[in-house]
């Protein structure tokens, strides 16, 4: 079945051996099952928190689908899921996630982590190495010291832990941003005369929001595909509780829900056009 | 395979009876296959003879008997057996394409519903085929599915629902079928037949406003399974003709809550003209609905108020004056 | 008579069967429309210029110059936009001096369409032709291929159907200057919002029989917002790997050095080049 469709924008590497062929041969109508819906998404790992952001916009060709169409996903246990390639298959997959981690729960009677799950969906990635899904998916928590993890992968399941990531329409844009000011690449500390390198990992969280919102109207302003809003998700420790303080019966539920990590999401505007 | 059942020997002998198979079969056949492992000599002699008779019905035996071929036409009756067509290396390939065909369906959200709306064409390629073809289709009580794409898919899609609806009304209980969960299977039959390479050639808006809160409901799923949701929403052409103006009036969810439903109907309206005026596979008539708490309201409607007289004083494509 | 240099099709033609992709030019994506009114015609244009799916460049000019009441919105390949209306307006310019006549709007569409056709569609320009002459304002649609149009309101490019919804639902006879200039800025902001191969802003030129008003970014509905962060490096953030200091005296076996006081006046210049003195 493999050998029947190409995914979108695979192209046959040049090759100067062939023999020239007539440029344009009539050619039989082919569906393709794949398409692609744009878009970008990011995200950072910090001490104690985890950043997944994405934009909004869900476009084919040349129009937009809508403007308001979540690619982070909460899966439950703590755990946020980004995707970002086909909206169809992302879809699918996070569902598909998100079933397991509950699973995983109910026969367990303990929150997955956030490596187990990582382990679980490359494994859910490359059952379908002949029908891949046609996704670059981000998985973000708080590992089991609390602190921040993303897993990113590659859309047949190779996986690897990182600090911090793009995927999508202008990943290409925002990758070098992202290694000069949350890697600190080839950079010195000030009067070390070039002996000591900047130190990544210890940025305030209000920081590296900044960062992701320059990120993200920087690729808005270069990249058609990329625009109209900006879905924030942090996943942060539960704030500990007061001394003495009797737990209360809805923080009970929270944290039985979200395996100790905090999941807000914050919504805001991009460029629509 | 027969085994021992009595009941079973009577249906295979009556197959054969009927000619289907080429020679009898049953458990006969099978006893004898049985007797003559012990003995290899006489099974290849049984075999091997080209003209044996079947004892008890006295038809030539033409089946293959060998366990590698068994319930073949034998080679030496019949001459090799052409099997050409099974070491295709191309997949089974359903992927057809779309051959009856309707154009765009337009939805819209107002304040306390849904008005959506699809023109009555279905087109033969470039020929407008038929023109009394109503492409909304009433799901339950609170729900609309326009569809655009192939026809014979779409009365297909119409099938399954309407098999669903008569499965979900068994229990009886106060549970019906809403806009969401209408939109959500009729999503996961799109996204499994393109996962079987099979896929339904349909863009598909589903309409409908839940009964209670009167919270509207509008979702697109296309043949890939892509699904997603605004408050105004187009298939086809209506999505490059239809949307700038919809959104115009309707950028957000906020806009669309006030909304009136005249307000509504004049966009659609003014919308169906411009896809007349535009798209060269729509039709003059349209059919329309109204999806609120209180359920559906349908109608028929004529474009009107045409204008082709816009370019009057034009002549010509270039130099022309008279 | 010049033209286009052929001497590598057949090479590229091999390359390009051998699978090597053909190279991308700028623009395709555009939005560009036109009206007329009365008493003028009106052109408009979006500002965004793409290659693939990046932007390219975010306020460029897709309103051209053919004679001082003759302009062109150009939408398709960038380059072939420019040189085509650019040889037609050279060419225009000589008719005109020839004749001792004001160039016509009908003369300059049919050189456009008569060098499109020329190229049978490779050169990528689809043109938006409007202007005035003593003949009255006109519109002309010019295709790639050299069929032309002409029509009261013409919409061009990717963005053409969102502009042409714009058109058919809000075109009415008799528009004024200002009528028509709000109905050509609007349909291009339905394609800036629409069409992702359009964007930025919204460049307006209105045409009438005394003179040409080219109203760049009329509109500017797409102001990036100020940045949350500043990105200026602390100085010695980049290691100095090496340094060499080079002295002026040095320099001066070189170079020419003129010293400038405060004032930007040379207080001093040595060395001075000696060119046919």
């Amino acid at each position: 079945m493999a050998s029947s469709y190409m995914l979108p924008g695979a192209q046959q590497a040049p090759s100067f051996h062939s023999h020239p062929s007539t440029a344009s041969q009539p050619r039989q109508h082919h569906w393709s099952p794949y398409t692609e819906n744009g878009g970008v998404i990011l995200g950072i790992a910090g001490k104690d928190y985890v950043i997944l952001a994405g934009d909004t916009r869900s476009s084919e060709g040349y129009s937009i689908n809508t403007r308001t169409a979540r690619k982070i996903f909460d899966v439950g246990s703590g755990l946020v899921l980004g995707v970002v390639g086909m909206s169809a298959d992302g879809e699918e997959l996070a569902r598909r996630v998100a079933r397991k981690i509950d699973d995983y729960k109910r026969s367990h009677d303990k929150h997955i982590t956030v490596n187990a799950a990582a382990v679980m969906l490359s494994r859910i990635l490359y059952a379908k190495r002949f029908f891949p899904y046609y996704v670059q998916p981000l998985l973000g928590g708080l590992d089991e010291n609390g602190v921040g993890a993303i897993y990113t992968y590659d859309y047949v399941g190779s996986f690897e832990r990182e600090s911090s990531r793009a995927f999508g329409a202008a990943a290409s844009l925002i990758t070098p941003f992202l290694d000069n000011q949350i890697n600190l690449k080839n950079q010195f500390e000030p009067g070390s005369n070039g002996e000591v390198p900047r130190k990544p990992g210890d940025m305030p969280r209000e920081t590296v929001e900044k960062i992701v919102k320059d990120a993200f109207t920087s690729a808005v302003e270069r990249h058609i595909e990329v625009g109209d809003g900006l879905q924030l998700v942090t996943v942060m420790r539960a704030p500990p509780r007061a001394e003495g303080a009797e737990p209360e019966e809805e923080e009970d539920e929270r944290e039985k829900t979200a395996g100790g990590g905090v999941i807000s999401e914050v919504m805001s505007e991009l460029k629509k056009d | 395979m027969c085994c021992v059942a009595p009941d079973v020997v009577v249906v295979a002998s009556r197959v054969a009876g009927l000619g289907l198979g080429s020679g009898s079969f049953g458990i006969r056949n099978q006893a004898r296959v049985h007797e003559t492992t012990t003995s290899p000599t006489s099974l290849s002699t049984l075999l091997a003879s080209t003209e044996h008779q079947e004892p008890h019905l006295g038809i030539p035996i033409k089946m293959n008997q060998f366990p590698h071929g068994w319930g073949r036409p034998r080679d030496d009756v019949y001459g090799a057996y052409d099997s050409s067509y099974l070491n295709s290396s191309e997949p089974t390939s359903h992927t057809q394409r779309p051959i009856v065909t309707g154009t765009s369906v337009l939805g819209l959200k107002f304040n306390g519903g849904v008005i959506i709306a699809a023109d009555n064409i279905a087109s033969y390629g470039s020929l407008a085929r038929y023109d009394n073809v109503e492409r909304l289709l009433q799901v339950g009580t609170h729900t609309i599915v326009g569809a655009g794409g192939d026809i014979s898919d779409m009365q297909h899609l119409h099938l399954l629902l309407d098999n669903l609806l008569i499965k979900e009304q068994y229990p009886a209980d106060d549970h019906s079928l809403y806009a969401p969960q209408v939109h959500t299977y009729i999503s996961r039959v799109l996204y499994q037949r393109r996962n079987k390479f099979d896929p339904l050639w349909n863009s598909i808006l589903t309409a409908g406003a839940d009964p209670k809160t009167s919270e509207p409901f509008l979702s697109y799923v296309d043949l890939r399974g892509t699904t997603y949701s605004a408050p105004a929403l187009a298939t086809g052409y209506g999505a490059h003709l239809a949307v700038p103006i919809l959104r115009k009036h309707v950028p957000d969810e906020e806009s669309a809550a006030s909304l009136s439903l005249e307000e509504a109907q004049g966009l659609i309206e003014e919308c169906m003209k411009v896809l007349w005026y535009r798209d060269a596979r729509s039709g003059v008539s349209y059919s329309w609905a109204v999806v609120t708490k209180d359920g559906v309201t349908t109608g028929n409607k004529k474009i009107e108020k045409q204008s082709w007289k816009f370019a009057e004083m034009i002549k010509g494509y270039g130099a022309q004056n008279i | 008579m010049g033209g286009f240099d052929f001497s590598n099709h057949t090479r590229n033609a091999a390359l390009m069967s051998a699978g090597m992709p053909a190279p991308k030019a700028t623009s395709t994506g555009t939005t560009i429309v036109g009206c007329l009114y009365d008493g003028g015609v009106v052109i408009a244009a979006d500002t965004r210029a793409t290659s693939g799916p990046i932007v390219a460049d975010k306020n460029c000019e897709k309103l051209h110059y053919i004679s001082p009441q003759i302009w062109c919105a150009g939408a398709g390949t960038a380059a072939d936009t420019e040189f085509t209306t650019a040889i037609v307006s050279s060419n225009l310019e000589l008719h005109a001096l020839s004749t001792g006549r004001k160039p016509r709007v009908v003369t300059c569409m049919t050189m456009l369409k008569q060098h499109l056709f020329k190229y049978q569609g490779h050169i990528g320009a689809y043109l938006v032709v409007a202007g005035c002459d003593p003949t009255g304002s006109h519109l002309y649609t010019v295709h790639a291929h050299g069929s032309t149009d002409r029509l009261p309101y013409v919409t061009m490019g990717s963005g053409s159907l969102a502009a042409m919804s714009v058109f058919e639902t809000e075109w009415k006879k008799g528009l004024d200057r200002e009528g028509a200039v709000n109905l050509c800025s609007q349909a291009i902001l339905a394609g800036i919002f629409n069409d992702l191969g359009s964007g930025s802003n919204c460049d307006v030129c209105v045409i009438t029989p005394e003179k040409a008003t080219l109203m760049r970014n009329y509109i500017t509905p797409n102001v990036r917002v100020p940045k949350e962060l500043n990105y200026r490096f602390e100085r010695g953030t980049t290691a100095v790997l090496q340094e060499k200091i080079i002295q002026k005296d040095e320099l001066r076996r070189y170079i020419t050095v003129t010293e400038v006081d405060a004032k930007g006046e040379a207080t001093l210049t040595t060395d001075v080049m000696q060119v046919d003195a």
